[in-house]
């Protein structure tokens, strides 16, 4: 199962880590206080990203799936294609649609009952970057126009929050279309009708979409925040980029952010976004 | 007398003006040694000292204010008061009377029984915004029958004039008792009760008019509804415990004097 | 083929107005009788009225905060304010607006004044000509003014964008489907801090800088307007 290896050696030592952290009750002054001397609570430098490890095709059933590990946040995507009617303002283009889901294990502040504000948001942003981006390529997935398009349902299972989850639910989300592959497209009775069991092609994309989150906390900047970050922050900005380009933001937080840095966090974000591609293409293409 | 409505020059302010550097009071903040407002009010400066008058907005409770509350239920030996506000009162036994009562014999119902208003003073308001209520001062008393007339509560010191004066005027043109809680309820008992209330309403309304003592007065004078009050005697109201007291300046804390 | 449009002729948009117009906007103050403030705020086509309930107590109770007020925030599309019927009842796009809403206003609102209570912002669109959430905070704001709650300054919103390769200021109608780019700000002048932003659409760093920078002189002017129909109503009952 890759779902659930056993622990490594080194995980464990971060889990050592962890431990400690929580015994010493980190409260956001202390956060804020180690940062102004220049300094993450887990030592990584202020634009470096925690160990990310991505592993597509855990879900034989789904056409795509992908399981992403950044740090300690934990999420799996999944892709479910079916073909329905197109809508009516797009009468040729495929239909896309995103839903995150927290598993009642992913964090102890979990409560059941109607989706969260943070889910509904994280599947928003996680959507936004792909169709926005163009990365898929959406008129390719029309079968006949006005009647038959693909949809693709794409869901995210949060298993664990360790904060930033937008950045690991977009790496999955990308890396399972990366590896999709489509239904087999049958007719039956002149109605095009997916199959179960055969698959065809890969879906038609046009680039990767990745999406890069940083958050303000005092005066600093630091991007891919952890929990006990997230809980000391001000701000949060998360920008989706493709090919050098800015392609979706938005900005999480109680506290405004200023135009500087709002620019800062965008010139991050385009150096950032390609370091996280480049580890996509290699994972997922090798 | 009514200078309080007019020459003085006050200015409407909104959340964020900059009215100076000096000390932030009330209705206002202050950052990096400047002071703004915070509401929507009437801006005044006193030797460095900024306030603002607000506009609108609900009652806040203040220590030592003068409030009608409605008795809403009995929890064992305290009363639960509505305030018209936010938040809930509670009045405790021994801070509604001075006389003993034996709990174990006496009904509470029967010295405040919920839908009851009484006019009381604010004890105390904690941080957490647990807010008492007291009774034992001499202005302090159930308020029965008459009528109830809701008001916004940062218009109360324009009803009650400078140092009781529009209060007063309107009483001794309805024959009416009045009683005037800092929460924007105003209680209204007697004979002229409908030219009391119009006229109440009336300021409500053109609270910040210019001219207003005027215009009131001779709105009461020329109402065929006016009910010359000849056997109105002050001292008599006092010793009979009505509040007029209670318009004293302590409970006029927003209507600054001219000067 | 679907019919091609034209967003842009002689340098003009297709409702007439050069790149860095505003549409004609107008707002009022108190039009709600039975709400402790209120608000609409009309940028051409687009109208939002917003209501404030409160501060008052939290139901459910064990939301309540000790130290400070909650700030609730409801934006729901009227059913009719769009050509084809939207369904009513919030939707996962209205929960989310409802949520960036609130951080947008969340700034500048003196929450710790009224500890355990709620302020309910209540924001119907009934008109929807796209930039809908730009104006139900901008309804939003000059309604928590009007209700009195103290808050450090107004929030001003407004959105910016691309369309046909062109940046512009305040998306409107057509421009929301075809255009390229939508980049809603909200914005809070006295500290010049962003506090709602979101983007939609691939722009350059360098294009993604100068509509950043328009989005906010946008919002700046929207600012004015609201301080003066603000100002106004309560002018006119000093003045009556």
């Amino acid at each position: 199962m890759i779902l659930f290896d056993s622990i490594s050696a080194k995980e464990q030592s971060s889990f050592a880590i962890r431990k400690v952290i929580e015994m010493i009750e980190i409260d956001a002054n202390l956060i804020k206080a180690m940062l102004r001397n220049g300094k993450r609570i887990d030592n990584r430098k202020s634009d470096e990203y925690r160990e990310i490890s991505i592993k597509p095709e855990i879900v034989q059933q789904a056409e795509g799936s992908a399981e992403v590990r950044l740090g300690n946040t934990h999420v799996v995507a999944g892709i479910k294609m079916s073909i329905g009617t197109p809508y009516s303002d797009s009468i040729d283009k495929g239909v896309m649609s995103v839903s995150a889901e927290f598993v009642p294990f992913a964090s102890p502040e979990f409560d059941s009952g109607p989706p969260s504000e943070e889910s509904i948001e994280l599947a928003r942003v996680v959507d936004r970057a792909i169709r926005e981006s163009k990365m898929v390529a959406f008129e390719k997935l029309c079968i006949k126009e006005n009647e038959h398009v693909w949809m693709v349902n794409i869901d995210i299972d949060i298993l664990s929050d360790d904060g930033n989850l937008i950045d690991a639910a977009s790496l999955a989300a990308a890396a399972a279309l990366m590896t999709a592959k489509m239904p087999k497209l049958e007719m039956i009775n002149d109605k095009p009708v997916a199959s179960k069991e055969e698959r065809a092609d890969r879906i038609p994309l046009t680039g990767i979409a990745v999406t890069t989150t940083f958050v303000k906390i005092g005066n600093v900047i630091v991007a891919d925040p952890g929990l006990t970050e997230i809980s000391a922050m001000d701000a949060r900005l998360s920008i989706g980029t493709l090919d050098g380009k800015l392609c979706s933001m938005q900005k999480g937080g109680s506290v405004g952010l200023t135009v500087e840095e709002i620019e800062q966090m965008a010139d991050m974000a385009l150096e950032k976004g390609d370091e996280l591609r480049k580890e996509l293409e290699k994972l997922v293409l090798n | 007398m009514e200078q309080m409505d007019d020459r003085r020059e006050r200015k409407i302010v909104i959340p964020g003006d900059f009215l100076g550097t000096g000390r932030p009071g009330h209705g206002t903040y202050a950052e990096s040694g400047q002071v703004f407002s915070k509401c929507v009010g009437l801006a005044e400066e006193r030797s460095g000292l900024h306030i603002v008058i607000p506009l609108s907005g609900v009652y806040n409770p203040k220590k030592g204010d003068g409030v009608i509350g409605r008795i809403e239920e009995v929890i064992f030996s305290k009363w639960i008061v509505d305030i018209n506000s936010p938040y809930q009162a509670a009045l405790t036994l021994s801070d509604a009377t001075e006389e003993f009562v034996d709990l174990t014999k006496t009904d509470l119902t029967r010295i405040f029984e919920p839908g009851e208003l009484v006019f009381a003073e604010i004890l105390s308001v904690s941080n957490s915004k647990q807010i008492n209520l007291s009774m034992r001062s001499r202005k302090c008393r159930k308020l029965r029958g008459g009528r109830l007339i809701n008001v916004t509560p940062s218009k109360v010191p324009r009803i009650i004039g400078r140092s009781g004066s529009m209060v007063e005027m309107i009483k001794n043109n309805t024959g009416t008792q009045i009683v005037v809680g800092q929460n924007g309820l105003v209680w209204v008992k007697g004979e002229g009760e409908d030219l009391a209330t119009e006229a109440i309403l009336t300021i409500e309304e053109k609270s910040h008019m210019h001219g207003l003592t005027d215009f009131i007065k001779n709105m009461l004078e020329s109402s065929p509804k006016r009910v010359e009050s000849a056997e109105f005697d002050l001292e008599k109201e006092k010793q009979r415990g009505q509040p007029s007291e209670m318009l004293d300046e302590e409970f006029v804390q927003e209507e600054v004097d001219d000067k | 083929m679907k019919e091609e449009i034209k967003l842009i002729k002689n340098n003009k948009r297709i409702d007439g107005r050069k790149f860095t117009d505003l549409r004609p906007l107008e707002a009022k103050v108190g039009v709600l009788k039975r709400a402790d403030g209120s608000a609409y705020f009309r940028i051409g086509n687009t109208i939002a009225i917003a209501g404030v309930m409160g501060p008052r107590k939290v139901h459910p109770k064990h939301m309540e905060k000790a130290d400070r007020a909650i700030l609730r925030t409801e934006y729901r599309m009227a059913p009719f304010s769009t050509w084809e019927r939207s369904r009513p009842g919030p939707n996962r796009r209205a929960h989310e607006i409802s949520m960036v809403t609130r951080k947008a206003l969340e700034p500048v609102i003196f929450l710790e004044e009224f500890p355990k209570t709620a302020i309910n912002v209540y924001i119907e669109i009934l008109q929807a000509d796209a930039s809908t959430r730009c104006a139900g905070i901008n309804a939003a704001a000059l309604a928590l003014a009007d209700a009195g709650i103290p808050m450090k300054d107004l929030v001003s919103s407004c959105s910016a964008g691309i369309i046909e390769g062109q940046i512009v200021l305040d998306i409107a109608g057509q421009e929301d489907c075809h255009g390229e780019l939508d980049f809603p700000i909200a914005y809070y002048p006295k500290k010049k801090h962003i506090t709602l932003l979101q983007m939609d659409g691939i722009a350059t760093n360098e294009q993604f800088k100068k509509i950043l920078h328009l989005a906010v002189s946008g919002a700046e002017k929207i600012y004015e307007e609201q301080k003066k129909a603000l100002r106004q109503k309560y002018q006119a009952e000093l003045n009556q």
